[in-house]
């Protein structure tokens, strides 16, 4: 691997293992042998039971067939809005997309496992917790169409604005955290972030914070296994989650693609949270099926295989297989699903299309929330200027 | 290579891969310049055929990228560090500002820092937030650094080769809109030094400052202008720090009359910096205050309002109008 191979490049002088090239390629560890992923419905769409899981069995354990249901429904209309999304960006309405294809189950799985007072703190590609929220998707649209750079109150839904600079949300969830614990209250709080942010000094100190003040947030890092065209291993040399034990708090890998397992260990690390045991971090395995974001050309660093490979997990797919060899959904189900994404799709498209351009003056709206006379004196020489255009115009 | 006419972002590549071919010690480091070749594809092709030791992926962290290239600064080598965006420059800004600039002066001029760092900055290509500033004056106001950036391809090309030659650190700003805008590169010539202004116009009735992306506005500016028969001066300032005030007086002795464009806000902006200066040195030369168009004192706006907050033709015509009217 490449990584190997810069680290047995450089030459070392002092060193432990003495400064060869060979003995540094020795010394360092090897690529990750997969380790266990908390599992509890297979690709196949088999519901497994593992004594191991045991823990985060239970948290599903009572789980109804009008459940799963609703889960498989939020998996399909996220894809759905998702996909129209993607459109919408070709068809020029949108400037930019971050698709969350393939990440479905990672979202809906977390999502709803939250609570309603619980807050979350996502990235800029969490579509399917903003669902689970109840933010209108058409909101998530107004910042990649380039009309504001949020587009909802984040207090409505207790759902924090997509943070584009990678990683910093996860201190602003530590010390949401550290104000619940302050505040004496139960909920929990969780923050989005990816393999890539996970080298970001921010997410360090994330931890540093959150383990020091058993501040009562959950990490959840979804490793789609790129950060554009880097592949993990640029940033880690262990598994993600086992970063957590260096920080003193609890690290869990689990099947991204499985939205049970996905909901039973996020769950769990909520009510650790809520219950003042701390932070935990979740390393949601999964991937990313799409390009990174539309401006994207993953075809420049990975292969067909690998997204062949992962298409066989597809995380839509194994659930809808369990409900049907279960008998928990029949045709008029899907049939009404189908129908239902379809009216979402056309919704999303006609409600993206009918966005209005911001006025000019919002430029200088909410610079500060006190005011600023700087503002306000260039506020009325902008106005004063355009104005000059239509007194011209109207002569 | 000769003479050819390149997009500035291949003039930036044709550079880098010469400095690569000729000095050992030159590395490329950022997130997504293997492979990929970088988001804007300025690094295309260097890690195939300089291989992985010397154009290096990074970790997603800028803290990190800058930190350790300063690092291996220390060592003898001369990295060439990509930031991906402007807005994801602050994460590595504690590094450059309280290491990286000050780093030659503590260690009473026994350590060089040649690191050059690449910023691809400005809007006006309808990108989500943090994708649009200019955050030059941040850097202009450090001693220590030099902050430079080209306007066109055959600048990029040999500013690139100056700046990674130069034993101090250079904040090296692209001005990304233009990066596909292609001109003539002469690989051949002799450059000018790295930061001496040049005048892009002649022009006798005002003088327009400007660098980077706005050069090209203010000449298609001096174009429209003299239709209606004034004569406009461009001056493309090419260096932030230094800057060549010399070249601007010269220019205001000239006309009479200046106005700075940039993309960034106005307040407390490199323009400020030019208008005291000119002030001082041409007060009883200059016909007109010292005008300024730039940004506003305001967040940098959502993709829809850009092309009203940047300074267009109209808005630099306007100031133009304003003071040749006193
Ligand atoms: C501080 C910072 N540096 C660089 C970027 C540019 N950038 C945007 S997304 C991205 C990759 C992120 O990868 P990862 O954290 O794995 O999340 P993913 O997009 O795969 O969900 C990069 C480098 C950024 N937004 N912020």
């Amino acid at each position: 691997m490449t990584v190997e191979s810069t680290a047995a490049r450089t030459p070392r002088r002092s060193s432990t293992s003495g400064g060869k090239r060979a003995s540094a390629k020795k010394a360092a560890p090897k690529k990750s042998t997969e380790p266990q992923l908390v599992q509890l419905l297979t690709p196949e769409g088999k519901r497994v039971k593992h004594a191991e899981n045991a823990v985060y069995d239970s948290y599903v354990a009572d789980i109804t067939a009008d459940d799963l249901r609703a889960l498989y429904r939020d998996m399909v209309l996220t894809r759905r809005f998702d996909a129209e999304a993607t459109s919408l960006q070709r068809q020029g309405e949108l400037g930019l997309w971050a698709s969350l294809l393939g990440q479905e189950a990672a979202q809906i799985g977390s999502g709803r496992a939250t609570r309603e007072d619980d807050y979350v703190f996502p990235t800029y590609r969490e579509h399917g917790v903003a669902w689970c929220r109840g933010v209108d998707p058409t909101n998530l649209l107004g910042m990649f169409r380039g009309v504001n750079h949020g587009g909802w109150d984040p207090n409505t839904n207790n759902f924090h604005l997509y943070t584009i600079v990678i990683g910093s949300q996860t201190l602003h969830a530590t010390g949401y955290a550290m104000g619940v614990a302050k505040d004496g209250a139960d909920s929990a709080v969780i923050a989005y972030f990816g393999d890539g942010a996970s080298s970001q000094g921010d997410v360090a100190e994330a931890f540093t914070f959150s383990a020091v003040y058993n501040a009562p947030v959950v990490f959840f890092c979804q490793n789609n296994q790129w950060a554009i065209s880097e592949p993990t291993e640029k940033q880690t040399r262990v598994p993600l989650y086992q970063r957590a034990q260096g920080y003193g708090f609890p690290g869990v890998r689990v099947d991204g693609n499985d939205v049970l397992a996905v909901l039973a260990v996020t769950k769990w690390a909520l009510e650790r949270a809520r219950t003042g045991e701390g932070p935990a971090l979740i390393e949601a395995f999964t991937y990313r099926m799409g390009a990174h974001t539309t401006s994207d050309d993953p075809t420049k660093y990975r292969n067909d295989d690998e997204r062949e490979a992962w298409e066989a997990k597809d995380p839509i797919l194994r659930l809808r297989t369990y409900l049907e060899s279960e008998g928990h959904a029949d045709e008029g189900f899907f049939a009404e699903l189908d129908a239902e994404s379809e009216a979402l799709g056309k919704r999303v498209r006609e409600v993206v299309r009918a966005m209005p351009d911001p006025d000019l003056m919002a430029i200088f709206e909410n610079a500060y929330a006190d005011g600023h006379a700087l503002v306000d004196e260039e506020r009325a020489q902008f106005e004063a200027y355009q104005a000059s255009f239509a007194e011209e115009g109207g002569k | 290579m000769g003479v050819q006419k390149l997009p500035l972002a291949k003039a930036i590549n044709e550079s880098l891969r010469k400095a690569l071919d000729t000095d050992p010690k030159v590395l490329i480091m950022g997130e997504d310049v293997g492979k990929l070749g970088g988001v804007f594809r300025v690094t295309d092709g260097l890690q195939k055929d300089f291989g992985e030791d010397r154009v290096i992926d990074t970790p997603l962290a800028e803290s990190g990228i800058v930190g350790t290239a300063i690092g291996l600064a220390l060592r003898g080598y001369r990295p060439v560090v990509e930031i991906q965006f402007d807005g994801f420059v602050f994460p590595a800004y504690d590094q450059i500002v309280t290491q990286l600039a000050k780093m030659h002066a503590r260690a009473l001029g026994k350590i060089k820092m040649p690191v050059v760092i690449r910023i691809p900055y400005g809007g006006g290509i309808g990108a989500v937030e943090h994708h649009s500033e200019s955050p030059e004056a941040l850097f202009a106001h450090v001693a220590g650094l030099k902050v430079v950036s080209p306007s066109n391809s055959s600048d990029a090309y040999w500013m690139m080769q100056q700046a990674i030659q130069s034993d101090d650190p250079v904040i090296f700003f692209e001005p990304k809109r233009r990066y596909w805008d292609k001109s003539e590169v002469d690989t051949d010539a002799i450059p000018a030094p790295l930061h001496k202004a040049r005048v892009a116009r002649e022009g006798t009735d005002l003088t327009l400052a400007a660098y980077g992306p706005m050069v090209k506005v203010c000449l298609e500016a001096a174009a429209a202008a003299a239709e209606e028969g004034k004569s406009l001066e461009v001056v493309d300032l090419r260096s932030m720090s230094p800057m060549d005030f010399d070249a601007v007086q010269a220019s205001v002795e000239k006309t009479r009359r200046l106005v700075v464009v940039h993309e960034a806000p106005v307040f407390l902006g490199t323009g400020a910096e030019i208008a005291a200066r000119i002030t001082e040195r041409c007060f009883y030369h200059l016909e007109a205050p010292v005008l300024r168009v730039g940004g506003f004192h305001a967040p940098y706006p959502p993709a829809r309002l850009e092309e009203e907050y940047l300074p267009g033709l109209d808005r630099v015509l306007d100031t133009v109008d304003r003071s040749l009217a006193y």
